[in-house]
């Protein structure tokens, strides 16, 4: 049930018709209240005209997850209204347009509608026809600060933020508000139940997507190369990249660029781009989702046998195919983990919220380097596009970059001659050179079979020397991504696995289940291949409960092959219909594992 | 991709260039191509090329994607930085490269299938942005490697050693370059040194997206009698139409040229390239008159060579991004992160 400061807010309106802004001001007033909020996009893949949802969740204790109810629908797609009545949690609220009064919303009662003529009202008080629809948007927030008793001096101030010096905007806008408020006020109990009450929640908290701040990461990293293709859910990563880089890369004498963007005719061209920009020493990356991995591959397997860095963001998307581009999933752990034809693998990293997509960024690029191959980010939809309230990040000004073994132009000139694939320091790291450095730095890249002084060779035993090195460098890799998260409740032999995203409804869970006198220890994986923090873990368990969003247990099979994982404690617990996932689904699935353990 | 290594003989008779380097000096391996490949020919007028250009073998980049042409990169200059990447996608390698260093010289090895089958989306994308580079296309109308299939370079009707006639439309480089943009466009033979040098050199220095169109027989699969890329038919139907010149920088125009058939045009370093048309009607600065003369000879029959378009004047990639002329690979990564404490002023924003 909803309360003061734990309510769910879902808002049905039609995608291209401004809402977002209005729903980003309510979310962001709550927010300046103190109070913790999650928001969450549940859009079409569509440019217009469609349903379209947002979801604020309210949570005093500053849960990450979506949660499963909603207590106060608000309804303003007449296309929608049946389905948006079903979800209404019992005993929550919905606030439709009742301009055009509809009977057939009445049918529950276990709800209480709310109707408010809005476009009415919009009508009487505004001219023109996009400007009424904006301010319908504008105005349902006006009535949910009513009946959830929001401070309408931030909303003030949060307008007077967005239009600075348009003063009439400001008043208009606040005439809106107004005139939902009102109506509310004069109409309804207000404030509900479930109100927002102002606390001290949100301190040192930013509320950000994935994208930007992988984006931001990017920038701190000193990426200067950035080839892509638009795909959805990643486009934003490069959008945000390029409007950070115009603010902090460019030459204020000269007006001129220190970076450069190139938007390819693929995906294919996309990581050509960055291969060739890493090749040349600049540090590179490619934002990108599900289908343009697929396309990618080739190139991948080229860039771990030649050993080039090279970043590679998958904001991963409902596959299989072009699936539901709008929606979350982590179903590319598997493909990206062993993109490419021949033996490979790949490093791959899992931030869990957008803090982490800032400092994933830098290390991906620090990684990249120091170990010469490709580091996927596996971020996803409901990380890159959703709005997190996290922990504002820190950046250490004393950073120094990992270039990893790079030999300088002095360090060529003390050398007799230099071979590229030698492993002169035992850790499977050969060192390199960067092109037009040195007359004796230069070497052939090539993704045919070449021997450790990277000569062509079509022998066996050479080309063996070689990929057995790869795998030696693979241990090393193990060694330096980064460690789990883990938790241990109390000591038992049960414990949720989870990775990514799944981050935050396992942590929400865990806290039910204690409720329930249900104790379970925590490991969240943060890179691939797993070091010995995760296998200690996983050995030490008699039954892990593997939480990943998929349908074929990816995460699990991922375990079972690089630490050879015992599948029998392995219990899958699989979300895979799109959306993100909740501690209910996490919960409820424990408690039903549990008790087919019991029974059997 | 030889792995039999070419043995350095001195020879201390052997011109040397003003960096003090002989011709040897800017050789590969050993070619494994055919016996009498025309790629070999043209491996070797890339080497005169680079080798009276005075080139620091380390300042150039040759970057390849897969086949008999995609091969020759390792065939010469050995001391260069080479790069040979998967198939069909040399440009976008060559487009990132020069992206983080625009200090290097580009030359792209392609062929026919390369850059006209596979890598057709790559190349036509790498002339919209005038990349910067030199690409040679070693043109013979078939897949070598994989014994003799046609490429989309196959005239209607050329014959293969065993089966049917070509029928479907070849794909001509040199008009899909004119009606894209590109900024330096010739076509040549490999049995045509004389020709080919300078053009290379031309292509080298020009600043922008300069394509050679090579026709290089397939002594294997593609020099019989029939075939419209072989030897014999290549000699007996082309025409040179632009002849060029290269004059390196603070020379003078010399040789006399004919009144109204010289066109000088001044490169970017300060060297000229002096245009001698054959044709006189023929005018290599406008892309319409150039196509239509194209296509007007080759429904004849004929293959006309030369540099048949030229324009120095427009930006290349980096010039129509705005950047810094320094390479951005060179730039230290602490320029380019925002103020110190700046992160805190970013995050406010969002509150």
């Amino acid at each position: 049930m909803a309360a003061v400061n734990d309510v769910v807010i879902k808002i049905a309106t039609v995608n291209g018709t401004g809402s977002a802004s209005a729903n980003g001001l309510l979310r962001k007033a709550i927010f300046r209240m103190g109070v913790p909020v999650v928001g969450k996009n549940f859009f079409p893949s569509n440019i217009q005209g469609l349903p379209t949802w947002y979801e604020i969740r309210v949570t005093a204790d500053g849960y990450q997850a979506r949660s499963n109810r909603t207590d106060l629908m608000v309804a303003m797609n007449a296309q929608t209204y049946a389905k948006d009545m079903a979800e209404v949690t019992s005993g929550g609220w919905l606030v439709y347009d009742s301009t055009w009064p509809r009977s057939q919303l009445l049918d529950r009662e276990d709800i209480t509608v709310l109707g408010i003529p809005f476009s009415k009202l919009c009508n009487e008080n505004f001219d023109g026809v996009r400007t009424r629809i904006l301010m319908k948007n504008i105005a349902y927030v006006g009535a949910i600060a009513a009946l959830l008793d929001l401070d309408l001096e931030v909303i003030t101030q949060l307008l007077e933020e967005t239009f600075g010096d348009k003063k009439h905007l400001v008043a208009s806008n606040m005439e809106a508000i107004r005139i939902g408020y009102d109506y509310a006020t004069e109409n309804f109990p207000c404030p509900l139940e479930a109100s927002v009450m102002a606390m001290d929640n949100t301190k040192d908290q930013v509320i950000m997507d994935g994208n930007t701040a992988a984006a931001l990461g990017c920038v701190y990293a000193g990426a200067t190369v950035g080839a892509w293709y638009p795909i959805t859910p990643s486009t934003s990563l490069m959008d945000s990249f390029r409007s950070f880089c115009a603010k902090y890369r460019v030459d204020s004498e000269t007006d001129k660029r220190t970076y450069a963007i190139i938007q390819a005719e693929d995906e294919l061209a996309a990581i050509g781009m960055v291969l060739g920009a890493s090749w040349m020493g600049a540090r590179s990356f490619t934002p990108t989702s599900g289908p343009g991995i697929s396309l990618m591959t080739e190139f991948i397997g080229l860039a771990y046998y030649a050993e080039i860095p090279a970043v590679i963001f998958n904001v991963q998307r409902t596959g299989p195919s072009t699936g539901m581009p709008t929606r979350t999933q982590q179903a590319d752990i598997l493909s990206c983990a062993y993109a490419s034809h021949g033996d490979t693998k790949h490093i791959l990293l899992f931030p869990a919220n957008p803090a982490e997509c800032f400092t994933t960024a830098v290390q991906s690029f620090d990684l990249a380097e120091r170990l010469q191959t490709p580091v996927m980010v596996l971020s996803d939809l409901d990380i890159g596009m959703n709005d997190w309230m996290v922990p504002e990040f820190e950046w250490d000004d004393e950073y120094v970059p990992d270039r990893g073994k790079v030999l300088s132009a002095d360090d060529l000139d003390q050398m007799d001659k230099f071979y590229r694939y030698l492993d002169s320091d035992g850790d499977g790291i050969p060192y390199r050179t960067l092109p037009g450095e040195h007359p004796k730095g230069s070497f052939f890249t090539r993704g045919s079979g070449h021997n450790k002084l990277g000569g062509y060779t079509e022998d066996g035993s050479e080309y063996q020397e070689v990929v057995d090195r790869l795998l030696l460098k693979w241990e090393t890799a193990r060694t330096l991504v980064p460690k789990p998260e883990i938790i241990y409740s109390k000591d038992n032999k049960a414990a949720i696995l989870t990775v990514g995203s799944g981050n935050g409804g396992c942590k929400e869970a865990l806290d039910r289940l204690a409720s329930k006198n249900i104790g379970l220890n925590y490991c969240r994986v943060k890179a691939f291949p797993f070091g010995e923090e995760v296998k200690g873990f996983v050995e030490k368990h008699e039954v892990i409960y593997v939480v990943e969003q998929n349908r074929d247990a990816q995460l699990k099979t991922l375990l079972m092959l690089d630490i050879e994982a015992n599948p029998d404690k392995l219990v899958s617990l699989l979300h895979y219909n799109g959306m993100p996932l909740n501690a209910g689904f996490v919960v409820d699935s424990v408690l039903k594992e549990m008790a087919k353990a019991c029974a059997a | 991709m030889s792995y039999i290594a070419k043995p350095k003989v001195s020879h201390p008779k052997l011109p040397k260039n003003k960096l003090g380097l002989t011709e040897r000096d800017y050789e590969g391996s050993v070619s494994t191509l055919c016996a009498g490949c025309g790629h070999d020919s043209i491996t070797s007028a890339i080497i005169q090329a680079v080798f009276e250009l005075d080139i620091e073998p380390h300042r150039l980049a040759k970057i390849s994607g897969i086949g008999c042409s995609s091969k020759t990169p390792t065939y010469f200059m050995s001391e260069s930085h080479g790069f040979n990447s998967v198939h069909g996608r040399m440009p976008s390698v060559t487009t990132g490269a020069n992206a983080a260093n625009r200090d290097l010289m580009y030359v792209g090895v392609s062929g026919d299938g390369d850059s006209l089958s596979i890598g057709a989306g790559q190349f036509v994308h790498a002339i919209r942005r005038n990349l910067n580079m030199c690409y040679l296309i070693e043109n013979n109308g078939v897949y070598g490697l994989t014994k003799g299939q046609f490429s989309a370079s196959a005239d209607i009707g050329s014959k293969p050693k065993k089966g049917l006639a070509n029928q479907q439309e070849p794909i001509d480089a040199v008009s899909t370059a004119l009606s894209l943009g590109a900024t330096y466009i010739g076509r040549s033979f490999s049995g045509d040194k004389e020709q080919l040098v300078p053009l290379i050199k031309g292509a080298m220095l020009h600043k922008g997206f300069a394509l050679l169109d090579i026709i290089s027989p397939c002594v294997t699969f593609n020099d019989h009698e029939g075939s419209t890329k072989s030897y014999a038919h290549t000699r007996q139907f082309y025409h040179h139409v632009v002849d060029m010149d290269y004059i390196p920088p603070a020379k003078e125009i010399k040789a006399d040229y004919e009144k109204g058939s010289a066109m000088p045009i001044k490169l970017h370093d300060g060297s000229k390239i002096v245009l001698r048309k054959v044709d006189k009607e023929y005018d290599p600065s406008s892309r319409a008159k150039a196509f239509k003369y194209l296509r007007e000879r080759s429904n004849a029959g004929e293959i006309i060579t030369g540099l048949l378009y030229v324009n120095e004047g427009r930006p290349e990639m980096h010039d129509l991004m705005g950047n810094v002329d320094t390479p951005l690979s060179k730039l230290s990564l602490d320029s380019l992160r925002p103020p110190d404490g700046e992160l805190e002023r970013i995050l406010r924003g969002y509150r």
